[in-house]
């Protein structure tokens, strides 16, 4: 009985320290799992003002046209001051926006999923949304939470090929997983899209209804799923460095500035280019709205080498 | 407008904010400081705040008539964006008698100006608010300092200004942002709308693009203000408002 069991306890230290050597051999190995996708950084940044004053005005044009994006945002009845909000502000600049609730609302239009789970919830908006996309080539999903300016987003991915897979937003690791944090929004390319509804129909890799015991959140299963189909997670950055996609609100990442750099509180912040800020109120995204569209200093000229036209009946920007 | 105990919680933020936007900024205090602060022969508090303006104003004259064209007195909580309050002096004459704010109606008969939103004086005005002190045509009659400059710019036939843009939109807000921008259901005016002189508009169409001030803003207000005037934008976007193509 003892040779027994300590035959068994060596047997268990020997595979422990097995799964330690194997795992720390894929931390130092990063490129391990890099390939079959074509771009190898995870730090994704928008053209260069030198590159971009390269394009000829008939490329800029055509690239202008070509980057039209999809928003799918997430609401449920709960959150309908805030869904009724965004309806009246950012989600006006998508190029299509579609509200994909788990109930119909009266006070408010909106696609009803009528599925109480946010996983498969989101599964059923994605693969309506890619049935729907149009010559739309881009998506971005987020939560009435969230405010976007997706002007900053077209910006971000204006020289990338849709036909080539992107997962882009504020990147977090979960142990082996890179994954595009929810509360920041996410942005996918139509290629992305495409392989993630293929990967749909595998029940083991990527299950609607997750067998696990606990359940995982949906960020998560998405990034799970667009791995196995060769999407990985990048971090959607200025040319600076500093992250477009925050899931604070604006004066909650003014207030850590505050805290931290108090000789340089604005420009240590957040990007000028900054495409997103979760945690946000209602009236915080109304004022938001005036602060990003309207309210400006006179005589300030950027020169930008692109053209955003603001969108119809719309006289909140 | 400051005082000792605001200088760290307060006046620093306007300092590394739009303090640094004017040609000259005087930082009105009871005692002076090297913030630097001005030292007024005042003592601190509401019921000597209008003594405390007509000191500073009188302070500017005697020290600093021809240092500038106008003159705008503004509180340490409030946010100012100076290149749109050039912009709408721009069209005026500084020699005339003229003064720029948010008009207020009831106390005085031609309006008055809001003291949290910040006002504007002409060279004009100046000398004439100083002249009239100094002549006794005007007095301290009241503690209330917007409406006592009021009175007197109204005793020295200083006119009201109408700062409105071109849409007939306020330039000047004596509270923040979020109290005029959210949409609202048609309703009577609210209490911090009982004294406005033009109409009032809640929504959208409250607030100037071009907006000169908000008042009640606090340390992270005055950042994150900051921040989405001067920095954050959407790349390539063709404003609506363009007051110069009209």
């Amino acid at each position: 009985m003892m040779s027994e069991g300590s035959s068994f306890m060596k047997g268990l230290i020997l595979g422990g320290i097995f799964c330690l050597v194997m795992s720390y051999f894929e931390t130092f190995n990063p490129g391990v799992h890099s390939e079959s996708h074509q771009h190898l950084h995870h730090h994704l940044k928008p053209l260069s003002k030198d590159e971009l004053q390269k394009l000829s005005e008939s490329q800029m044009s055509e690239l202008t046209q070509q980057v039209r994006v999809y928003c799918l945002i997430m609401v449920t009845p709960k959150l309908l001051v805030h869904w009724v909000t965004v309806n009246d502000t950012w989600s006006k600049h998508c190029d299509k926006s579609v509200f994909y609730t788990s109930e119909s609302s009266k006070a408010v239009e909106g696609f009803d999923l009528q599925e109480q789970d946010e996983w498969a919830r989101l599964r059923k908006a994605i693969k309506h949304a890619y049935e729907n996309a149009g010559d739309l080539r881009w998506f971005f999903v987020a939560r009435p939470t969230t405010f976007a300016i997706i002007e900053n987003l077209k910006y971000l991915v204006l020289d990338k090929d849709s036909s080539q897979p992107f997962y882009i937003g504020h990147t977090e690791k979960s142990g082996e997983l890179d994954y595009v944090e929810y509360d920041s929004g996410i942005v996918l390319s139509y290629e992305a899209v495409r392989r993630l509804i293929e990967m749909f129909k595998d029940e083991d890799k990527c299950p609607e209804r997750g067998r696990a015991l606990w359940k995982m959140p949906e960020e998560k299963q998405l990034a799970t799923c667009l791995k196995y189909s060769g999407v990985f997670a990048e971090n959607g950055e200025d040319a600076q460095g500093k992250g477009l996609f925050n899931k604070k609100s604006t004066s909650s990442l003014i207030s850590d500035s505050m805290g931290q750099n108090p000789a340089d509180v604005v420009e240590a912040c957040c990007s000028d280019m900054a495409i997103t800020f979760g945690g946000m109120s209602p009236s915080q995204m109304q004022v938001l709205m005036f602060g990003v569209y309207r309210l400006r200093p006179y005589g300030h000229d950027f020169h930008d080498s692109l053209t955003f036209l603001p969108p119809k009946d719309s006289d909140n920007d | 407008m400051t005082q000792p105990p605001h200088l760290e919680s307060r006046t620093q933020h306007v300092r590394d904010t739009w303090g640094k936007r004017c040609n000259i900024i005087l930082y009105m205090s009871s005692k002076e400081s090297d913030f630097p602060t001005v030292g007024l022969n005042v003592s601190e508090g509401r019921s000597q705040l209008y003594w405390k303006t007509i000191r500073a104003f009188q302070h500017i004259h005697k020290h600093h008539l021809d240092d500038a064209d106008w003159f705008l007195k503004a509180d340490d909580d409030t946010f100012v964006v100076l290149e749109n309050l050039r912009y709408g002096l721009s069209k005026h004459n500084t020699e005339e008698p003229l003064y720029f704010g948010r008009r207020f109606t009831p106390f005085v008969k031609q309006g008055y100006m809001s003291g949290g939103a910040g006002y504007v004086l002409s060279k004009e005005a100046l000398r004439r608010f100083v002249k009239g002190f100094a002549d006794g045509l005007c007095t301290h009659n009241t503690e209330l300092e917007d409406t006592g400059l009021g009175q007197c710019m109204e005793t020295m036939r200083v006119r009201t200004g109408d700062s409105r843009d071109v849409l007939r939109r306020q330039t000047f807000h004596p509270y923040p942002p979020y109290y005029y921008l959210p949409r609202q259901l048609p309703r009577p005016r609210p209490w911090y709308l009982l004294y406005e002189h033009y109409d009032p508009v809640e929504g959208p169409g409250c607030c100037s693009d071009l907006a000169i001030s908000f008042h009640y803003i606090d340390a992270v207000g005055m950042h994150t203000l900051e921040y989405y005037t001067y920095h954050l934008r959407p790349y390539g976007y063709k404003y609506r408002f363009n007051p110069d193509n009209k």
